[in-house]
This record gives structure tokens, C-alpha cells and sequence, in this order.
């Protein structure tokens, strides 16, 4: 039995201590947002957020989170969905197949979280998540507007 | 009129019992869901809100529900189709919603909802005319309803926006009140069709019907469906196509935690049933397995590269597309050009990986998968089980990921129900590891290409011969339809001019033929198929040819194409966009091509630049597409962009290869793929010229590649003919 913080709420999960995260949360907790897409922290399909940090959830023993840190879900990154990354996605029209957007997403979200004035250059460093679909330039179009309207960053 | 709707979400969860059941056990999340899978369409069955006909559901509410019978697989068909519909039906679009009538329901109609196969880019190209006739007869049928009620003849009144309005007399009834009344009206036989110059919802970039819930993780893909007692799968199949199981020592693994069954599927692959999926994954992984590999267990990239090489020059070849007489423009030529191309394996690499969900009894087969053809769904799952169709259901889930390799083929499909068969009564969830994945794809064809021109004096093109050597996708999946050796699907983009895949310029003295060579590695329909590596061949080889003569390739191309309006047209709309010919900054160069294919007609100027230690950089693309009509011009410029990033891949990074009779690469960190830091700008100009339906999701990755190409030879004068671009050394000589 291990507890887990995940998007605010304490929970026991009986897994054994290297199953990966990822699977955690989609098989135990049964939030399935946050996607199966490659198993080796490439695609970034599975990231959540660690503390606020952008983690590729799939590469991560449940044996090395503990009780203490925050896990946020693709399902608890806002109450309504309306955070402003969420909200610019949608005005963006970004999503098409949409199965790697929840990691796309979150990657962003903690991205702009640290750095919320982020250039071309820091989101091509930064959003490395794999797209089959084709959305990159979207996907660039849309966090560009978030950092624009400036509302997020650490006050 | 009654709504059912209450009734039939309860029998359809008891039936089908879809609830997020886990979730709901651990407490803290309580979000349950049902899967719209044609729950309308099985109202409908129950004789619950009335269809008012295949196509068109309206709620005493207003809200219109339009049947697609086609695959959402982030093309955007799903709102492009239902645009379509819309437009004839003058609903109020913001009370549209959409459901997939299952393939089975269609099979008890007749097919009422026709074909659901979601490839080769034919979502509205191919159904355009029958979806906007189910719009325009329910049309007429509410209009008549509200006339009846009214007692006024139907041609005084006029509906839009929902809304039926008798002028005369001021009155006005709502879609939604008079629906039931419209399901009793036979359907009207002759159904007009409006001009597409007076569409106000068809033909606007619109947003998408499905964008919110991929924001925030409620979108239920195949990978997270979830049934109570469901148990989930994992498989391996013989890495080496064409070998077997030997055997397997299931005792090693039956007590690792989770573990139920472990089961032969067919004779070449083996499956691990557990509780979770990675208890499934992880048992797997630690089970002995012998394999019996094969014939095909020494054949490498080379052994299959010099095999196709000899069909470069081989005697006996199949004719694609002839006029004149080549050998004697060859040998007769003040010059010739001659020049090998090759094109690798390519995997589709889908972001979620082949999946799907079967529960089995004696009595009914049920499949839960996403599919780009539903009702080739079914039929593995008929066939599978062993079960007559009418026993057989197949439930359709958006696809994370499709581009043909969900289409043709439903290799998955039928190893759920030889998994599930074994244990009648429990849903089962298989899932591939990405590694499965990438071993067992139905790959992008293996093919070479010898290229031979002739140029006179004036270093015109009078003869062209394109001799491709290699694999027929036809003849791996479909072969009944090779005639005389034939696959039609070889020659796409080379075809003689006519409506599809046709070449844009007239060769005097032209000779286009295919040797057949086919490997044991599976071949599939990858998007854009084999238009996109003909279109490096042609495109690339017609640069080198105005290079040889001394020619712009811009306009050594115009010259061999006047009599192909359409294709100079497109071209042309890109280099003008382009400013092709005018000066670039310092040490970029260009690069152009163009192709046609899946209806429509493309171009491609490419803007790059190659540092001095070679590494490249595509700064700006340039395209150009002629699709007919244009239903929603945003979603083809994302279409647009995304096939960039498809093509671009392919042609940067894009390798299969064998060893040992095996595919090399297992995952995205030796199977490369395009990220966001590669992304050039993308400027999409959109010349609709109206007059014919063209496709987009797919022509426009085949100009991707080659513009690229050639925008590199301008860069570096290295003209790179065996793709990917990654083993090519760009570093200046």
C-alpha cells in the first residue's frame, strides 16, 4: 500500500513499488487523461506535474514518489478546465487526434508556470512531446497567446 | 413524441456496463461516463426519439444529432461531414452534435450509411453527395411537417435555423416541434442539392465539434475503456513475420502478481491475461518463449536492397503509364540523365498504439476498437469468432492516430477475439506495447526507382523513363485485386491524365513500369501512400533534369505543363506566394515541386538552409492545395501543416529497417519522428476551383519531402536519392 497526493487528494494504492507511475494512475486511480505512448520518456503522452514540475510519468517508479509531493493530472490541472493553456488550445483549435494534447498540455502549463515569459526558443527546448497528428505549429500559436496575455507565472 | 433517452442510457450500461469503475472505487474521483457509441441510433432501434432519416435525429430540444458514418481520427471529418449535413438540413449549427451509427446496425439497414472506410482521404470526397442529400430530404420532410400542420402548401415555407416559417401568416414552428411529425413523412425522391456559392456553414473555417474534451483528459480513447471484470492484455507476436510459437513455459510466470491466463493466439503469438495491463506487460516480458523464426529469418535491408535493384533493370515489368516510343527518344538523345532513388520502411507510428476491447459469449461477439472502417472491424471479428455477422457488433471509438494503419488490416481485432474466445464472458482489453507496435506495423512499401531522361539539344525533355522496382501494397492486403500483375495503386501521381493521381506534365516519349518485388515485411496503406515516395522520384529527378539542361525549375516544369491547367494552376499559386525568383536572405535557399493525388492537386516551395558542419534547417514551406471544394478551409490548413510534420518525418528521420529477418527499431528513441523544434512556419495558400471534391488529410505530405529535397541541392548541390535525409552527409565538401 502506498499514498499518493494526486490533484489534491490523498489516496492508498496497492501496486507493486516499480510499476511506472503512469500506470498507477490510469489502472489504480483510473484516471485515464494522461496517455500510455511510448513507455521509454519519450513522447511524453503520460507527463504530469511533480511539485509543479513536469514529469514523464511513465519512466517513474511508483517506489520513488512519495506521500509529500504533489501529483497533478491532465484531470486536476483546473476545476473547470479553464486554465489559460486549456483555454488557448481551444481557441487555437489545436488538438486533432488529440491522444498526446493531455501531455502537451501539461508540459506547457509547467513551462509557463516557470518561466512565464517564454520565447520561441525556450518552447522548442522545452516542448519535446511527440505529435503524430501534426499540431506543432498550433501548438507553438497557442502558448505564444498564453505568454502574451500573461497570466501565469509565479507572483 | 417520447425521449428515451433516459431509458436507453440504462440499458445500453447495463448491457454494456461502460462505467469508469475503478475510479468510482477509489473514492476520490467520481467521474462516471458512458461511451457514445450510436446510443442515439439504439434509441432509435428501441423506437425512441424517431430518426428523421438515417442521417438526422432531432430532439423534441432542438438538439440535431448527424450520424457520421466515417472515422474521427483528427482530420476533422467528423465536423467537416457534419458542416455538410448541416448545410442542407438549416439547423442551427451550435445545436449540432454527432454519433457513430455502428457498422452492424448498418448491415441490418442495408447499408444505409455506406461505406465507413476512412482512408485514402475519401471522409467527404466519396459521400459528400449522399450525407448533404440525408440534410436536404430531412429538410424537406420538417418543412413538410410544419406545412401539414399549418395546412399550407410546403413551397410557401421556409426553414432556417431550425426554425420553419410561413411568411403568409407569421407563423413559426421549431425543428424540434415538429421532428416526430417529419419521421412518419415519406422520404421525397428527388432531392436538389445547393450551389456550393451559396453555402453559410459548409465551406467556413469553423471551429471543431470535439476539441473541449481533449483539453482536459474526459476524451475516452480505445486505450482507456474500462467494463467491470474486464481483464487486459498483452501480446507478442513472432518478431520475424511468417514465423511461429514453439512453445511457451506458462508455469514460470502464473504466479507473478495479477496473472489469469496465459494463452497460445493463433500459431504465431502469445498472450499474457492479468488484472492490469502492466501486470499483463510485465509477465510477458519474463515468459520463455521459443520461437520457430522461419524462412525469413536471414533477410536483411541489404539482402532485400540488392534484390530490388536487379528489378531496376529487369526484363519483365508492368506498364503503368506509356505514350511515344522512350527507347528510341533514350537513344536518341543529345543527352540522357540517368539516376537511383530509394525509399524505406516506414512505420505509421500511431501516438496510441493498436488496442482494443472483446467480449465474447456463444451467443454474440462484441468489439470496442478504434478503426478507420468499421465494418472491416466487424468482419475480423465475424471472422475471428467464428460467428455470423448478424452475431457480431463492432463499436467505433475515436482513433488517437490512424493514417491507414487502422484502415485496411485489423490484425488486433482479430487477436482480441482469439484472446477473449478463450475465456467466454470476460471483456478483455488487449493493448501493444510500443514496442509490438513498431515490430508489427503494416509498413510504408519498400521501393526503388531508376530514373532515365532524354533531353535534346535545347535541353528539352523529350523522353522519360521511371522504372520502380519493389513492394505492391495491393498484393499484401488486397491481392484478388492484382489484374495481369497489376497494382494500380503503384502508379499513384504517374497515372495518364484523368481525375485521380494523374501526372502534370506531357513527356513526348514516356515509359512508367513497375517490377514487382514483395518482401515477407507486411506492407500497408500509410498516409499518402505511394504517392509520396513517387513524387520524391518524379519531382526530385525533374529538378535534376532542369539542372542538367540549365534551366529554372520552375519554369522547366511550366514548359512540360500546358496542358495540365489544374496542376500548373496550384503550382503556380505557390511559387507566386513564394516569390519565387526573387532574392533570399544570405544562405537560404528554395526549393519547389508538385504532385496530385486523393483528388486533389498540391505544390511546395521549401525555404531552407545548410550550416557549414551540415546540419539543416527548414525555415519556411510554402503550400499549395486545389481540393475542389473546400468545406472547412481551417481544418485544411491544419491538415496542411500536420501533413508537413507527417511528410517531413518520413523524409528527415523515417527508417524501418531488417535484420535477421526483423524489424530493428522498437520505439521513438531509434525510430525517430519530427518534433516541435523542427517545425518551419507553414503558409497554406488554398486555391478551391471549385467543380470537384478532392482530399486533403493526404497530398500534400508527398510535397513535402521534395521540396525539401531540392531546396537542399540548391543549398549544397548534394542531391540526396536514398531517403531518410538523416544519412545523408550535408556537411560542404
Amino acid at each position: 500500500m502506498a499514498k499518493l497526493n494526486v490533484n489534491g487528494k490523498m489516496l492508498d494504492v496497492e501496486a507493486a513499488g516499480d510499476t511506472p507511475l503512469l500506470w498507477v494512475i490510469r489502472e489504480q486511480i483510473g484516471l485515464t487523461g494522461t496517455k500510455y505512448g511510448c513507455g521509454v520518456a519519450q513522447c511524453g503522452a503520460c507527463t504530469v506535474h511533480i511539485d509543479g514540475v513536469a514529469t514523464r510519468s511513465c519512466s517513474l517508479p511508483l517506489d520513488a514518489v512519495t506521500a509529500e509531493q504533489k501529483i497533478v493530472t491532465i484531470e486536476g490541472l483546473s476545476p473547470d478546465g479553464k486554465h489559460p493553456v486549456q483555454q488557448a488550445w481551444i481557441k487555437h483549435d489545436v488538438p486533432q487526434c488529440g491522444f498526446c494534447q493531455s501531455g502537451m498540455i501539461m508540459a506547457t502549463a509547467a513551462l509557463l508556470q516557470a518561466n512565464p515569459k517564454a520565447t520561441e526558443a525556450d518552447i522548442a527546448a522545452e516542448i519535446t512531446n511527440i505529435c503524430r497528428c501534426g499540431t506543432y505549429a498550433r501548438v507553438k500559436t497557442a502558448i505564444l497567446d498564453v505568454v502574451a496575455g500573461g497570466t501565469l507565472g509565479r507572483g | 413524441m417520447t425521449s428515451a433517452s433516459t431509458a436507453s442510457s440504462k440499458t445500453s450500461l447495463s448491457r454494456r456496463g461502460l462505467l469508469a469503475g475503478s475510479a468510482a472505487a477509489a473514492g476520490a474521483f467520481s467521474f462516471g461516463f458512458t461511451i457514445p457509441f450510436g446510443s442515439e441510433a439504439q434509441a432509435q432501434a428501441q423506437g425512441a426519439v424517431p430518426e428523421i432519416n438515417a442521417w438526422v435525429v432531432i430532439h423534441p430540444d432542438d438538439k440535431v444529432v448527424i450520424r457520421i458514418a466515417r472515422s474521427e481520427m483528427g482530420q476533422g471529418t467528423l465536423t467537416g461531414l457534419a458542416q455538410l449535413v448541416a448545410e442542407e438540413l438549416n439547423c442551427d449549427w451550435s445545436k449540432v452534435t454527432t454519433e457513430y451509427p455502428t457498422p452492424g446496425q448498418s448491415v441490418a439497414r442495408n447499408r444505409v450509411w455506406g461505406n465507413f472506410s476512412t482512408g485514402g482521404s475519401r471522409g467527404i470526397r466519396e459521400s459528400h453527395e449522399y450525407v448533404r442529400k440525408g440534410g436536404a430530404a430531412a429538410r424537406m420532410m420538417l418543412i413538410q411537417a410544419a406545412a401539414n400542420e399549418w395546412k399550407v402548401p410546403a413551397a410557401e415555407c421556409a426553414a432556417d435555423k431550425s426554425v420553419i416559417t410561413h411568411k403568409a401568416s407569421g407563423r413559426s414552428l421549431r425543428y424540434g416541434q415538429v421532428a416526430a411529425a417529419a419521421a412518419k413523412i415519406e422520404a421525397p425522391k428527388d432531392v436538389p442539392l445547393k450551389d456550393p456559392k451559396d453555402w453559410i456553414i459548409a465551406g467556413k473555417p469553423l471551429p471543431r465539434l470535439d476539441t473541449a474534451d481533449k483539453t482536459n483528459g474526459s476524451k475516452i480513447y480505445g486505450m482507456d475503456l474500462k467494463m467491470p471484470g474486464m481483464l487486459n492484455a498483452a501480446i507478442k507476436d513472432c518478431p520475424v513475420f511468417g514465423g511461429k510459437v514453439k512453445s511457451f513455459d506458462a508455469a514460470a510466470i502464473k504466479a507473478m502478481p495479477g496473472v489469469k491466463h496465459v494463452l497460445p493466439v493463433g500459431d504465431s503469438a502469445v498472450t499474457v491475461v492479468a488484472d492490469t495491463w502492466w501486470q499483463a506487460k510485465t509477465a510477458l516480458d519474463a515468459l520463455p518463449i521459443v520461437w520457430d523464426e522461419g524462412e525469413h529469418a536471414k533477410v536483411s535491408s541489404e539482402s532485400l536492397a540488392a534484390w530490388l535493384k536487379e528489378g531496376l533493370d529487369a526484363p519483365n515489368a508492368v506498364v503503368g503509364n506509356q505514350n511515344g516510343d522512350v527507347k528510341a527518344a533514350i537513344a536518341g538523345a543529345a543527352r540522357t540523365i540517368e539516376a537511383v532513388y530509394s525509399y524505406p520502411f516506414q512505420n505509421h507510428a500511431c501516438m496510441e498504439t493498436m488496442n482494443a476491447t472483446a467480449l465474447y459469449t456463444p451467443e454474440k461477439c462484441e468489439v470496442w476498437t478504434p478503426t478507420q472502417n468499421g465494418e472491416a472491424a466487424l468482419a475480423a471479428a465475424a471472422e475471428a469468432s467464428g460467428l455470423p455477422i448478424a452475431k457480431c457488433e463492432a463499436y467505433k471509438i475515436d482513433l488517437g492516430g490512424g493514417f491507414g494503419r487502422r484502415g485496411a488490416v485489423h490484425d488486433w481485432v482479430r487477436q482480441v477475439v482469439v484472446i477473449a474466445k478463450q475465456i467466454p464472458g470476460t471483456p478483455v482489453k488487449l493493448i501493444w506495447s510500443r514496442e509490438e507496435d513498431m515490430l508489427h506495423g503494416r509498413f510504408h512499401p519498400l521501393t526503388q526507382c531508376k530514373l532515365t531522361g532524354a533531353l535534346d539539344k535545347d535541353g528539352n525533355l523529350t523522353g522519360l523513363h521511371m522504372r520502380i522496382s519493389g513492394q505492391s501494397i495491393v498484393a499484401g492486403i488486397f491481392p484478388q485485386n492484382i489484374q495481369n500483375g497489376r497494382d494500380p495503386v503503384v502508379f499513384q501521381g504517374l497515372n495518364p491524365p484523368g481525375p485521380e493521381a494523374s501526372i502534370g506534365y506531357s513527356v513526348p516519349n514516356l515509359l512508367i513500369d513497375h517490377a514487382m518485388r514483395n518482401p515477407h515485411v507486411p506492407p500497408g496503406f500509410w498516409r499518402g501512400v505511394n504517392l509520396n515516395q513517387n513524387a520524391i522520384y518524379l519531382e526530385s529527378f525533374m529538378d535534376e533534369l532542369a539542372h542538367a539542361a540549365g534551366k529554372d525549375p520552375l519554369e522547366f516544369r511550366r514548359a512540360l505543363m500546358k496542358n495540365h491547367p489544374k496542376h500548373l494552376a496550384v503550382l503556380n499559386a505557390a511559387a507566386e506566394k513564394a516569390e519565387w525568383g526573387k532574392p533570399l536572405p544570405a544562405g537560404v535557399f528554395r526549393g519547389i515541386c508538385q504532385t496530385m493525388g486523393f483528388g486533389s492537386y498540391v505544390a511546395a516551395v521549401a525555404e531552407v538552409s545548410v550550416s557549414a558542419d551540415g546540419k539543416l534547417k527548414i525555415h519556411r514551406i510554402v503550400a499549395a492545395t486545389d481540393p475542389g471544394h473546400a468545406v472547412n478551409p481551417a481544418q485544411i490548413a491544419r491538415q496542411v501543416e500536420g501533413s508537413f510534420v507527417y511528410g517531413l518525418s518520413a523524409s528527415l528521420y523515417g527508417e524501418i529497417t531488417i535484420k535477421d529477418g526483423r524489424v530493428e527499431q522498437e520505439n521513438f528513441d531509434t525510430y525517430e519522428v519530427m518534433r516541435l523544434e523542427a517545425m518551419p512556419a507553414v503558409e497554406t495558400v488554398l486555391v478551391p476551383s471549385g467543380g470537384f471534391w478532392g482530399g486533403v488529410g493526404e497530398p500534400t505530405i508527398a510535397v513535402a519531402a521534395p521540396a525539401v529535397l531540392n531546396a537542399i541541392f540548391a543549398a549544397t548541390g548534394k542531391r540526396i536519392r536514398n531517403l531518410p535525409i538523416k544519412n545523408a552527409d550535408l556537411k560542404k565538401a
